[in-house]
Order: structure tokens, then C-alpha cells, then sequence
């Protein structure tokens, strides 16, 4: 079981009264949270929550309207998204944000050259880099991608790619790790490696993810947080949210009536 | 009165110019954000049109401007379904590339057809001349073009703002996605709302031989003016065309009246750092 | 699965890198038109002139995805700095070609800072904005341009004191295809660097760039200002080879004809906009009877049919025939 609850120096993670609006459409709604370092839990809520635009607002794509973000007890509201992945933030995407004409290996190993803060050297060849290359292999091979690392992204199988979206945000070498919707799309036959893979996921890395899924929810989050409206409705045990009435009348009673009308 | 009213007016009437030539691509860009560059070769079609009606068949002039709206629509649409259609989800380099060669050839083909010579065109005489009000001189054809653009600007706002096709239009310019998503065929109304604007075009062009001459370069030059409305302005946005091309035609006017030396060097100094401010222009959205 | 130790992925990109012998025959066929075409060295100090500037176009439109409507900005200010550096009484060409270049070079630094924030259409007008502001700009400071008549009086000493440039054109060829070589080999040492693979992760996916933690405008302003040294540096060789320099130089349409050449030849290929220059210089001589305006009736026609059957250009089109016969055997 995950340590959090036990002496607590600061989460991993966290965000305070975070509020954001589009005009007049609330999209958070002075939302509190918190990740504790080597946590596993759960993001779920209907479509239109504003589950993604947190992690949005949390990885430095949007700007709160009020509120912190707090990256291991630091202040990172007022940092670029790519400041904060350089402190340890990472994510992938819910829909596929991939390099296309670029190989597995040459992604991962982009990776791990831009953490390294080589990747503007011009004069030196590629190959060189023994070391980023061997590290962009191991985490491949570890996703279970390393017979397909000389593939082009875009002629990957799509569970391939969801496999890949998480290389490359391993590549940074997180301590916290942002998951949109991981299973997405992932036919049944393919969803193994991918269980796999978010099992596999160091202790060291705290991992907040975003699922529709409820069987990796199940299996995987120590913690579910339930947002509806911009709004966290509750928290608690996956077993707790499962059978709270408001839960299911929201949200998974809706998904019911939803597969019901197709 | 001072001489800076007459260039204020002058400059009022070439900015309701560049505002009927930019504003059918102010809100094609805005709407599906395809780069067609070839958009004043539409309104060079205008033109010749209704020099050739004109000078070759003897129409009057303002018989002849009803064809040029139709004709640069007609254009249009023949275009959009043999062609652009296809790279509505190109790159901005496929579409810049495809619609600099539509100009290009158009360019050419002008030039083939009717030489490269400025194209004369007899106005109807009472649209010659001017008014001599408090000491300045303000041409008649000058006024005209001043009141066909106004009312042309009451009609698309009131289309805009009032009617069922100018609400879809406002939809689909905030949001494709969500538009569509609410059922409206928004491929339809963008080969609609483009051979409208292309339309508006072409009579831009006719309305310009007077003002600012014809030739086969017209399709590239002003281009870069109606470019520099439509970034300044913002995209899909009327209002923001109207007081960007307000703002390019006096101050080009100004420019060219008060410091000649200078030349356009103003003009593309104040285009680059409005955009590098505001780079959906001044009423886009982000 | 093979057993999958450092060495071969390490071995896949090495040879990646290789020499081709497809490339080795290119740079022999260079020497050609010493020894079969001496009448036409001028015409083909030229050709290697603008394989040069399409290659500093290929560097941020190829490979960084970069639109640029206004390049020749740079390719003129090394013109005009070179043709400066002459008319004011240095005119040894090598020294002045770095100086063009590193001239080149700062205004193409400074207006980087521009570039990297912006993408579509506001970059495209930018970059066209900067490009006629230059141009209008050195038509209106004619008392140090020229004007409209072009520098005068640009002299250009023998190279190394020893190869005068004349009419023959021997040292016009030789020294254009030298530094194009020289460039080439360092662009080609770029492509395959842990930078050049940062710049097809900014062309592919910049979202993403920034995601792993990539600082993207310092990349994007990196090889921005590379890009406008290589362009300077041709722009230079051109005014001490033809010892004219003119506001051609900066204008629009040497822009359009740069970026017609690489388009036509292939994006991201470095060989793609070096067979572009060639194919469109030689058509171009070719064809130099021909009215202006018609020239360009068929160019547009060209640009539309790469645009919707040749995407990739050429050299893309040669590669999926290539691919295609081999996929069949």
C-alpha cells in the first residue's frame, strides 16, 4: 500500500483554490489538491469536468485565474510548462501528441537529450551520445517497444503509441507523472501491456490519472477524486466511491444511461 | 478647413476600399483558417470584368458591377470544389504554396489577355468631378465608394447579427468543433460564406479601377495590404477589419501626403509591431 | 527478439549517417562543368549561389517548420555588407564573406527573438513584413545603398592573392562551390546532431517539444540565426562574384524564387533544395527569352501540381519511386 497519511513533509503535487473561466463557463472551480509523493490515484468524473483542463492548469498549458500550483512544496504558478517538466512534472496526452516522421527511439532518445540539456549541440553526431541512446533503449524495452524502436510514431499500433506517449514522459525522468485517459482507445488485446506498463511505474513517481476505465481504476488507484463541474465532488477509497450514492447518480449512473442510448 | 481633413477623406475612402476587398477573407480565414492568398486575384477578376463589359461591350458602369460580384463568386466556387476543398487541413505551407500559384497564373493570364498597361474606364458623368465644400475638394466618386461600403457594412452586420445564416456563421468562426457538433453543416456554409467574400472581392476590385488603377500586378500588391488589414484587424471579425482598414488607408494616405520620403516603410513598421502584440489582431480572439 | 544490446541501435544511427554513393556521385558531378560546360562557369556559380541560400531555407523551413515569406532580408544584408566592405576599399573576398555572414548573422539573431513567438499566419506576415521593411528601407537610404541604380564601385581582390575573378568564371564556380560544400558538410553535421533531431521534434510536434522539457524558442532562434549566416554568406558571394549588388536582393520575389526552388526539389532533405536550385536555375536560363510575366504563369502552374501530386518535391517523388520498385521486388 502507498505511504501517504504517514509524516507528510509536502506532496509531490498540489493545487490550491485554483479557479478558471472562460467567459462566463466555469472550468474550475477553486479546486483543492493533493499528491503525495509515490501516490497512485485516480481523476475520474462525466465528460466536460474539467478533468483534462486541470491537468492543463497544473502543467503550465493554462494560467489559473487564481489560485497556486505547488510542485514539491515550490511555487511553479508563474512557470513555463517547460520549467516545470525540467523540476520533474510530466504528462502524456489523451489523444496521441506524438513526433510522427520520428522513430520510437529517436523520440525517447529527444527525450532524454533535451533532460540532459544537450540537445543544442549542432557539432557533435548523434550516435555519440552512447549513454542517452542506451537510456531512450532501456525504457522502450521496459514498454515493451524496443522490436518497433526504429518504426516511424505514426506507423505504430495504437496501442503502441498510448505505450509510447508514456515513454517519452518517462524519458524526463518525472517525480510526478500525469495520465490522460492512458487506456483510451486501447483495444482489449492491447490493453495488457499497457496495464503492464502503468504497474511497472516506479515507487519514486507519484501518478495522478485521468480514467474513464473503471477496471484500471480499480486495480491501480489507492485513491479516487471525483470532479464534476469544475468542482471536486469527494474523495476517498475506490471501494467508497463505488458505492456512494451521489457518485453513482452522477456519474457513473450516467455513463449507464449514456451506454444505454448510445 | 485644413488640408488634413482632405486626407482624412481620402484616406477614409481608400480604407472603405480595402475594407470591401479584406473583409470575405477575414472570416474565411477565421472560419476555416485557410490561408488563400489568392484572394485578390478574385477581386483582379472583378475588375476586368467590368472593364471588359465596359470598354468592349459598352455596359454601364454600374450594370457592370453586379457581374463582378458574380463573377468572382461564380470563381470561387468552381475553385473551392475542383481544389481547395482538399487542403482545408493541409499545412499553412501547402495552402500558401497552392493559392501563390492560383495568383501567379492569374497574374499571368491577366497579363496575356490584356497587357500590362493600366486599364482606363469611363466613369458615368455624374460621378465625376467633386464638391467644393469650406476649401477642399472632396470627389464624387470618392463619396460613392464611401456610401457603397457603409451600406454594404449595415447589411453584413445586419446579416451577422439577425438572421439564422449570419448566426451560423458566428459559430462556426468561434468554434468549428462545437459547431458542427450542433448540426450545422459548416462545409456548406463556408463554400457559401467564401464565394460571398470573394464576391465582395471582385466588386472591390471593380469599385478600385477608378480609385487606385487595374493592372495584372493589382492581384499581388494589394494583397499586402489587404494581408496587413486582415492580421491587424483580426480574424473573422467585421468590425476589427473595418477600423484596421480604416487605420492602413488614412495612414498610408497620411504617410504618403506628409512624409513622402518614407514611403510604406510606416506602414509595414506598424503592421509588424501590431502583430507582434496583438497577434490575433485587435479584435481577434487567442 | 534479438537481443537487443547498445551496439545496434547505436550501429542503426551511425549508418544512418553514412555517405551515400548516390551523394559522393552528386559532389564528383559538381566538377562537371569545369571540364565539359566552361562556357557556362557563370551561369553555374549562380546555380551554386542559390543552393546555397536554399539550403539556409531548408534549415528553418525543412526541418524546423518555419514559414518564411521574407528570407532574402538576409540573404541582402550580406549582399549589401559585402558589397560595402568593397565599395569602402577592403575587398579581399574570404574576410568579407565571413563579415557579410556574421552581419547577417546578428540581424538574423535579433529578429529571431521574434520569430520563435509566433506561428501561422501572424509569423508568415511577420516574416514578410520584416522582409519589405528592409527593402523599403534601403530604397529610401539610397545614399548608402544606392537606391534603385545598386552599389557601385565593389571591387573584389583575387582570392588567396592568387585566383582573379573574371569572365571566364573558373574562380566565380570555384569559390561559390567551394563554400557550398564547406556549409553543406556543416549542415549535414547538424542534421544528424541530438539539435538537428530537436529541430524535426519542433517541425513535427512543438506542443510536445515543450512537454519533455525542450527550451523550443532557444532552438528556434539557434538555428534561425545559423540559417541568416549561411544566407548572408551566399548573398555576399554573389556580390563579389557579379560585383553588383541591387535592391533585387531583398525582395520579395527572391524570396518567392528561393522558396519555389526548395519546394519544388523536396523539404528536409538538404539534397531536395540543392536539386530544386539546379532544376529551376537551369530551366530559368533556359527559358530567359520568355516574357517575366509568363516565366511565372508556369511556375504557378509548377507550384500547384507539386502542392497536390508532389507534396515532397522531387527528391520526395524519386524516393517513393524508389521505395516502391524495391517494395515489389
Amino acid at each position: 500500500m502507498a505511504r501517504e497519511g504517514s509524516i507528510v513533509s509536502e506532496s509531490a503535487l498540489a493545487a490550491r483554490g485554483v479557479d478558471k473561466r472562460f467567459g462566463s463557463l466555469v472550468v474550475a472551480a477553486n479546486v483543492d489538491l493533493s499528491l503525495p509523493p509515490g501516490a497512485r490515484h485516480a481523476l475520474i468524473g462525466p465528460n466536460g469536468a474539467g478533468k483534462t483542463t486541470l491537468i492543463n492548469l497544473m502543467t503550465g498549458m493554462l494560467r489559473p485565474d487564481a489560485g497556486q500550483i505547488l510542485l514539491g512544496g515550490d511555487d511553479v504558478t508563474a512557470l513555463a510548462a517547460e520549467e516545470r517538466v525540467r523540476r520533474g512534472l510530466a504528462r502524456t496526452y489523451q489523444i496521441n501528441s506524438l513526433f510522427p516522421h520520428l522513430t520510437a527511439l529517436e523520440s525517447v532518445t529527444l527525450a532524454v537529450c533535451e533532460r540532459r540539456r544537450v540537445a543544442q549541440t549542432w557539432w557533435r553526431r548523434l550516435f555519440a551520445y552512447r549513454e542517452e541512446i542506451e537510456e531512450a533503449q532501456q525504457i522502450l524495452v521496459a514498454l515493451m517497444l524496443g522490436a518497433v524502436c526504429h518504426r516511424p510514431a505514426r506507423e505504430l499500433a495504437y496501442g503502441q503509441q498510448r505505450l509510447l506517449e508514456i515513454a517519452l514522459a518517462l524519458a524526463s525522468r518525472p517525480k510526478v507523472l500525469l495520465l490522460d485517459e492512458p487506456a483510451a482507445g486501447v483495444p482489449r488485446d492491447e490493453s495488457k501491456e499497457l496495464f503492464a506498463a502503468i504497474a511497472g511505474l516506479s515507487r519514486d513517481i507519484a501518478v495522478l490519472f485521468i480514467e474513464h476505465d473503471m477496471e484500471l481504476v480499480f486495480r491501480f488507484a489507492s485513491k479516487v477524486i471525483v470532479m464534476v463541474g469544475g468542482s471536486i465532488l469527494l474523495e476517498g477509497t475506490p471501494a467508497e466511491i463505488a458505492s456512494d450514492p451521489q457518485v453513482r447518480a452522477v456519474y457513473l449512473g450516467k455513463t449507464q444511461r449514456e451506454y444505454r442510448h448510445g | 478647413m485644413p488640408p488634413v481633413f482632405g486626407v482624412l477623406f481620402d484616406g477614409l475612402a481608400y480604407g472603405m476600399l480595402l475594407f470591401l476587398l479584406s473583409v470575405g477573407l477575414s472570416v474565411t480565414l477565421g472560419m476555416m483558417n485557410f490561408v488563400n492568398l489568392a484572394h485578390c486575384s478574385f477581386a483582379m477578376l472583378g475588375g476586368y470584368v467590368t472593364v471588359t463589359l465596359m470598354n468592349r461591350l459598352g455596359w454601364p458602369f454600374f450594370a457592370t458591377l453586379p457581374v463582378a460580384f458574380v463573377a468572382a463568386a461564380a470563381a470561387t466556387v468552381l475553385l473551392e470544389r475542383a481544389f481547395f476543398r482538399r487542403f482545408y487541413n493541409a499545412t499553412d505551407l501547402e495552402q500558401c504554396l497552392l493559392t501563390i500559384g492560383i495568383v501567379f497564373v492569374s497574374i499571368a493570364a491577366a497579363a496575356y489577355i490584356y497587357g500590362t498597361d493600366q486599364q482606363p474606364v469611363q466613369l458615368p458623368p455624374f460621378l465625376r468631378g467633386s464638391i467644393h465644400f469650406a476649401g477642399l475638394n472632396f470627389a464624387i466618386y470618392r463619396l460613392f465608394l464611401i456610401a457603397i461600403a457603409l451600406t454594404i457594412t449595415v447589411v453584413l452586420v445586419a446579416t451577422l447579427e439577425m438572421t439564422r445564416f449570419g448566426a451560423q456563421v458566428r459559430a462556426a468562426v468561434n468554434n468549428q468543433r462545437m459547431a458542427r457538433g450542433l448540426g450545422i453543416d459548416v462545409d456548406a456554409l463556408f463554400a457559401v460564406t467564401f464565394a460571398l467574400g470573394s464576391g465582395l472581392a471582385g466588386l472591390g476590385g471593380a469599385l478600385a479601377i477608378d480609385l487606385v488603377g487595374l493592372d495584372p500586378s493589382f492581384a499581388f500588391t494589394y494583397l499586402i495590404y489587404v494581408l496587413i488589414v486582415v492580421s491587424v484587424g483580426g480574424l473573422g471579425s467585421i468590425g476589427g477589419s473595418l477600423a484596421a482598414a480604416m487605420l492602413l488607408g488614412i495612414s498610408d494616405i497620411a504617410g504618403k501626403y506628409y512624409v513622402p520620403a518614407i514611403g510604406s516603410i510606416l506602414i509595414y513598421l506598424v503592421m509588424t509591431v501590431l502583430i507582434m502584440l496583438r497577434p490575433a489582431g485587435i479584435f481577434g480572439r487567442r | 527478439m534479438a537481443s537487443t544490446t547498445i551496439a545496434e541501435p547505436r550501429a542503426y544511427l551511425q549508418a544512418q549517417m553514412r555517405w551515400r554513393w548516390g551523394e559522393i556521385a552528386f559532389w564528383l558531378a559538381t566538377l562537371l562543368p569545369f571540364i565539359v560546360t566552361p562556357d557556362y562557369l557563370l551561369l553555374a556559380s549562380q546555380v551554386a549561389i542559390a543552393a546555397l541560400f536554399v539550403l539556409s531555407l531548408d534549415l528553418i523551413l525543412g526541418f524546423a517548420g518555419i514559414v518564411s515569406l521574407g528570407h532574402a532580408a538576409y540573404f541582402g544584408t550580406g549582399a549589401y555588407t559585402a558589397g560595402l566592405i568593397s565599395k569602402w576599399g577592403w575587398g579581399e573576398p574570404l574576410t568579407g564573406l565571413v563579415t557579410a555572414a556574421l552581419a547577417a548573422g546578428l540581424f538574423g539573431y535579433v529578429t529571431s527573438f521574434i520569430i520563435a513567438r509566433f506561428r501561422h499566419l501572424p509569423l508568415i506576415m511577420i516574416t514578410l513584413g520584416i522582409g519589405l521593411l528592409l527593402q523599403e528601407s534601403a530604397n529610401s537610404a539610397s545614399w548608402l545603398t544606392g537606391g534603385f541604380d545598386g552599389l557601385q564601385g565593389i571591387h573584389t581582390w583575387p582570392i588567396l592573392g592568387r585566383f582573379r575573378f573574371d569572365l571566364y568564371g573558373y574562380s566565380a564556380y570555384g569559390y561559390a562551390l567551394a563554400a557550398l560544400f564547406v556549409i553543406f558538410l556543416g549542415a549535414r553535421r547538424l542534421i544528424h546532431s541530438p539539435f538537428g533531431l530537436a529541430l524535426r521534434g519542433i517541425r513535427d510536434n512543438g506542443q510536445r517539444m515543450r512537454a519533455i522539457g525542450a527550451p523550443t524558442h532557444s532552438h528556434i532562434r539557434t538555428i534561425y540565426t545559423i540559417a541568416a549566416m549561411i544566407a548572408g554568406a551566399a548573398g555576399a558571394i554573389l556580390a563579389q562574384t557579379t560585383e553588383t549588388v541591387s535592391l533585387e536582393v531583398l525582395g520579395f520575389q527572391r524570396s518567392a524564387d528561393v522558396l519555389v526552388m526548395l519546394i519544388l526539389g523536396g523539404t528536409g532533405r538538404l539534397y531536395g533544395g540543392l536539386l530544386g536550385a539546379v532544376v529551376y536555375m537551369v530551366a530559368r536560363d533556359q527559358f530567359s527569352g520568355l516574357n517575366p510575366q509568363y516565366w511565372y504563369f508556369w511556375i504557378g502552374l509548377l507550384l500547384i501540381a507539386v502542392v497536390v501530386v508532389l507534396p515532397n518535391g522531387l527528391l520526395g517523388g524519386l524516393s517513393l519511386l524508389t521505395w516502391r520498385a524495391k517494395a515489389q521486388s
